[in-house]
């Protein structure tokens, strides 16, 4: 079993409903999860260190929670709130610099459109509320997820500033190449004469 | 009364309100979650419940008596209450908020205060009967004994 880290997983509850984000913390908690709950996607965003407006940076390089002070593995959002919708908070930070993070929307209302548009915008799960412990189980995995992703990405980085070391490498150990080097030069000159 | 006695007759209240659709299996998830950690768990969320409930049905009473009604505000309270009824497990309140958002869709104003009025009662039912669990519970928990898990079993 690979160990993703030494500490909790931390997952940011949003919700509008004193009664649910309670449910929620004491549910995650049992799950051995840190959480943090707050009232809104204006808070969310907030909490995760990206401005309201911050949404259009598709070129900024995504080391994992840039700017949070806290690391979140993952939001889980309700998706009926007055003003931003859990939705809206989707599709913020999935244009945000935190595009990876794994976010999940929970809904009182099964409606297959309102499902598959989440999905598309790139939540990870959509859980019909009220929301069980194994629902909950489902998060380990995606967070799991995201921490060997983004380790890996450290790695292909760190390779990344190795690569004109391995092309001397690659040169010398390729003597058969010569030949299709000639046979390269031999079509290319009737095109050059042209 | 012995403990033995009072658990006894929870476990029946218990078993009465499941059966006669006042809770469902949410309100079970709820008991299941609480434990040493966290011993007053389910009395705390459905304090909230109360609290927030009284407000709701407050603001509807208003927003239903207003000369203009704003059929969108309505739905939007009815909305909020029928999900926390849901979250607590309190099953006739919920379904008699279903019927009530039906109304409101169709803005029809008697449709919605009659089943405002269900609501009200479905309400005060199940907060006078969760009240006495609580007060069984307590009951228990001072005589030293301890609250037994029911076990859905019918």
């Amino acid at each position: 079993m690979v160990m993703a880290g030494e500490s909790q997983f931390h997952v940011l509850a949003v919700d509008d409903s004193i009664i649910d984000r309670k449910i929620i913390q004491t549910l995650l908690k049992t799950l051995s999860y840190q959480v943090t709950t707050v009232d809104s996607g204006a808070k969310a965003l907030e909490f995760l260190g990206l401005h309201q407006d911050d949404t259009t940076n598709p070129n900024t390089p995504s080391p994992p929670n840039n700017h949070q002070e806290v690391e979140v593995n993952l939001v889980i959002t309700d998706y009926c709130m007055p003003g931003m919708t859990g939705y809206d908070l989707l599709k913020k930070i999935k244009e945000s610099s935190l595009r990876n993070m794994p976010v999940v929307i929970m809904s009182s209302e099964n409606v297959p459109s309102r499902i598959t548009r989440c999905l598309e915008e790139g939540a990870e799960e959509f859980f019909l509320k009220p929301v069980r412990l194994s629902d909950l189980s489902k998060l380990r995995p995606l967070m799991l997820k995201t921490k060997l992703k983004d380790q890996n990405q450290k790695q292909e980085e760190k390779a990344a500033f190795q690569s004109p070391k391995l092309q001397q490498v690659e040169q010398k150990q390729q003597p058969s190449n010569d030949d299709k080097g000639k046979a390269i030069d031999e079509g290319l000159s009737p095109e050059k004469k042209n | 009364m012995e403990v033995v006695q009072i658990q006894r007759t929870l476990m029946d209240y218990t078993k009465s309100l499941f059966m006669e659709g006042l809770l469902d299996s949410q309100f079970l998830q709820l008991q299941q979650l609480q434990d040493e950690s966290n011993p007053d768990f389910v009395v705390e969320v459905v304090s909230l419940f109360f609290d927030d409930s009284e407000k709701l049905l407050n603001e509807l009473t208003i927003a239903l008596d207003q000369p203009s009604v704003d059929f969108k505000k309505v739905d939007s309270y009815v909305h909020q209450l029928k999900g926390s009824s849901s979250s607590i497990g309190a099953q006739r309140v919920k379904n008699a908020c279903v019927a009530f958002r039906n109304f409101c869709q169709v803005q029809n104003i008697e449709g919605c205060l009659t089943c405002l009025q269900q609501v009200k009662q479905e309400y005060y039912l199940v907060k006078n009967k969760l009240e006495t669990l609580f007060r069984l519970e307590q009951q228990i928990v001072t005589s030293g004994g301890s609250i037994p898990m029911i076990e859905m079993g019918f």
